[in-house]
């Protein structure tokens, strides 16, 4: 009875452990709300892997209420949407672990607030309908915005401003977009208007091409991409580092949400409206990519060099997707898994440096020798050589990847030579900031106060992450081609979506 | 009926883009409500308008869409909450920097007399 109600679960078992962490639990609250949001997030990497291997037979649906599609509402868990689901799962874990040693009481119901967090990224991850999209992306984002106010503070307000401000204004789009699909095609399941828009001609088809170029804004907006990432990195410097960890999922749901749109609806097989907005991504995404890496080097703040690293893979990414290929789909999912991870570790290994040195906090100047000086220094050694893309850690796999994925001479031309000299001045902005902050320390007295060993053990599972992709690459890499070719061939996943019996969840 | 019904749409539409330009957080906020009407408003239409017609089949002949109405309800309640929140936090940012500029404002004027 519970595999039939397998593909709900991951969404149901973070729901129920904020609900539960919201009841008065007496005197000392904290204790068994972090017990709560532990073993929640155990569970659900083990459903999340269920649901993995579930979904190697081909896309599991759920129909809710047995109500068939595409008149219900249903859950799809193909390829994809099971591997980001695991890794929003392998995340949430460590980053929960390391905010469950004090950073949760700067600001109450952080972990009913993390659960919903969950929530929201999962259910984007799994529905099949895009109002149902629209409506989970609020949750993460109402979640998100009192997560970016955690702890409080001056500076965080004005970023959570402007970050609210533009999420609103970005939702109002998205529905704008909603409608117009919705007027066109008659339909809100993704399968459905997939089928219905391949069928449009003449003047629909530019309408629902319009609608389409609207939700390109609303996910670019999520995702950060060109003219719509300022509002990234102030958010993610000012808070505090476990909320930017998990937010390290945040943009990758935008790029998810690309990635399925813009293959199922607009992709290859949309008649009138197929491959829109794939030169736009190209063009915007070498732009990210370009201004992130003058970002990364012009930061003074290690934080901020961090968020830029954000903006960098989202410019990567989006440029590599955009080449349309199965091989290029395949790196970008590779390099989405692999750069979740190792931004989540550098969020959180910054917070740990910037506390232990205290008034300079993560400024890159010279400043105290810190506490436990050897193990972060070899923690920041580790993730910067992941993050730059330097062999032998999972970062050098995956820009391999996007390098071969260039096939035409106009894509050779313009991507190798910025993808190599970003990776070139990320490899300066982080040599620089690590020979500041471990090297050039001032003389006398380190820092005192170490952190406790469950926070660097959280940081290193993350990394584990990297070593583990780096030896696996070969069995990954695998598992990205299927997802790749299940992108570029939809006509499964449609099919199995519309043709499922209502009836099959009695 | 339908060109009415545009006008006020992209009214509405121009209206708030306006506002939202602003660079004071009270403006931006009252732009953002009133994107949202008329983001509801579109919504709606998107069934398609019709006067005096059920959204039930089989009652009479035609029939309206009944979605586009369980659409523009979700919007509104999750609009709603947002612009809750965001007048909260303008109203903070206030009271806690002392000014509601969207932006940090520019010092190059007072550059001297730091």
């Amino acid at each position: 009875m519970l595999s039939q109600h397998l593909v709900i679960l991951p969404i149901l078992v973070p729901l129920f452990a904020a609900l539960l962490q919201l009841l008065p639990w007496g005197e000392n609250p904290q204790y068994y709300r972090r017990i709560i949001g532990l073993v929640s997030c155990v569970i659900l990497v083990a459903i999340s892997a269920g649901v993995l291997i579930a979904s190697t037979e081909g896309p599991q649906v759920y129909a809710l209420g047995s109500w068939q599609a595409p008149y219900g509402i249903v859950l799809v868990a193909d390829r994809l949407s099971a591997l980001m689901v695991l890794l929003t799962a392998i995340l949430a874990l460590p980053v929960l672990i390391y905010a469950c040693y004090g950073e949760d009481n700067l600001g109450s119901h952080f972990q009913a607030l993390f659960q919903f967090q969950l929530v929201g990224i999962i259910g984007a991850f799994l529905t099949g309908d895009l109002f149902n999209l629209f409506v989970f992306f609020e949750i993460l984002l109402i979640s998100s915005y009192a997560l970016l106010m955690h702890g409080g503070g001056k500076l965080k307000l004005r970023a959570c401003l402007h970050y609210v401000l533009l999420n609103l204004t970005g939702s109002a789009v998205f529905l704008i977009s909603l409608g117009v699909l919705y007027g066109i095609t008659g339909t809100l399941n993704m399968a459905d208007m997939a089928v219905k828009v391949a069928a449009l001609t003449g003047d629909d088809a530019i309408i629902a091409r319009a609608g389409g170029v609207l939700l390109l804004v609303v996910f670019g907006l999520k995702a950060a991409l060109l003219p719509l990432y300022f509002w990234l990195p102030q958010a993610y410097a000012m808070t505090t580092g476990t909320v930017a960890a998990l937010f390290a999922i945040m943009t990758k749901v935008g790029i998810y949400a690309i990635l399925r749109v813009f293959t199922l609806i607009f992709g290859a097989g949309g008649a009138e409206a197929a491959m829109l907005g794939y030169d736009w991504l190209w063009w915007l995404g070498l732009a990210t990519l370009a201004l992130g890496s003058i970002g990364a080097i012009g930061s003074r703040d290690m934080r901020l060099v961090v968020s830029y690293l954000v903006v960098i893979s989202v410019g990567t990414m989006l440029t590599t997707f955009s080449m349309g290929n199965e091989r290029a789909t395949s790196a970008v999912i590779y390099y989405l898994v692999h750069s979740t991870l190792v931004t989540g570790a550098l969020f959180l290994l910054v917070d740990i440096i910037a506390r232990q040195r205290g008034k300079t906090a993560s400024r890159i100047v010279k400043g105290r020798k810190l506490a436990q000086h050897a193990v972060l220094g070899m923690l920041f050694l580790v993730s910067a050589i992941t993050v730059i893309g330097m062999p032998p850690l999972s970062g050098f796999i995956g820009k391999l990847f996007i390098l071969e994925a260039a096939r035409t001479g106009a894509q050779l031309a313009l991507l190798w030579p910025l993808v190599l000299v970003s990776s070139f001045l990320v490899m300066v902005a982080l040599a620089r900031a690590g020979s500041r902050m471990f090297w050039h320390t001032f003389e006398g007295k380190a820092a005192e106060e170490k952190s406790p060993a469950g926070q660097i053990a959280a940081i290193a599972l993350l990394l584990t992450g990297a070593v583990v992709m780096t030896l696996f690459a070969r069995p990954i890499s695998s598992y990205t081609d299927a997802i790749a070719a299940d992108l570029m061939h939809p006509q499964t996943y449609i099919s199995t979506v519309l043709n499922q019996s209502g009836g099959a969840h009695e | 009926m339908e060109t009415l019904y545009a006008v006020t749409v992209g009214v509405l539409t121009a209206c708030s883009v306006f506002l939202i330009l602003r660079g004071r957080s009270f403006p931006i906020v009252i732009g953002i409500t009133m994107l949202s009407y008329a983001v509801n408003l579109f919504l709606f239409s998107s069934g398609r308008l019709a006067i005096d017609q059920l959204p039930l089949i089989g009652h009479s002949e035609t029939y309206t869409d009944p979605l586009p109405q369980a659409l523009v309800l979700t919007a509104i309640v999750i609009g709603f909450a947002m612009t809750a929140y965001s007048i909260i936090l303008a109203v903070r940012v206030r009271g806690e920097i002392g000014s509601d500029e969207v932006n940090e404002p520019d010092h190059s004027d007072s550059e001297g007399s730091r």
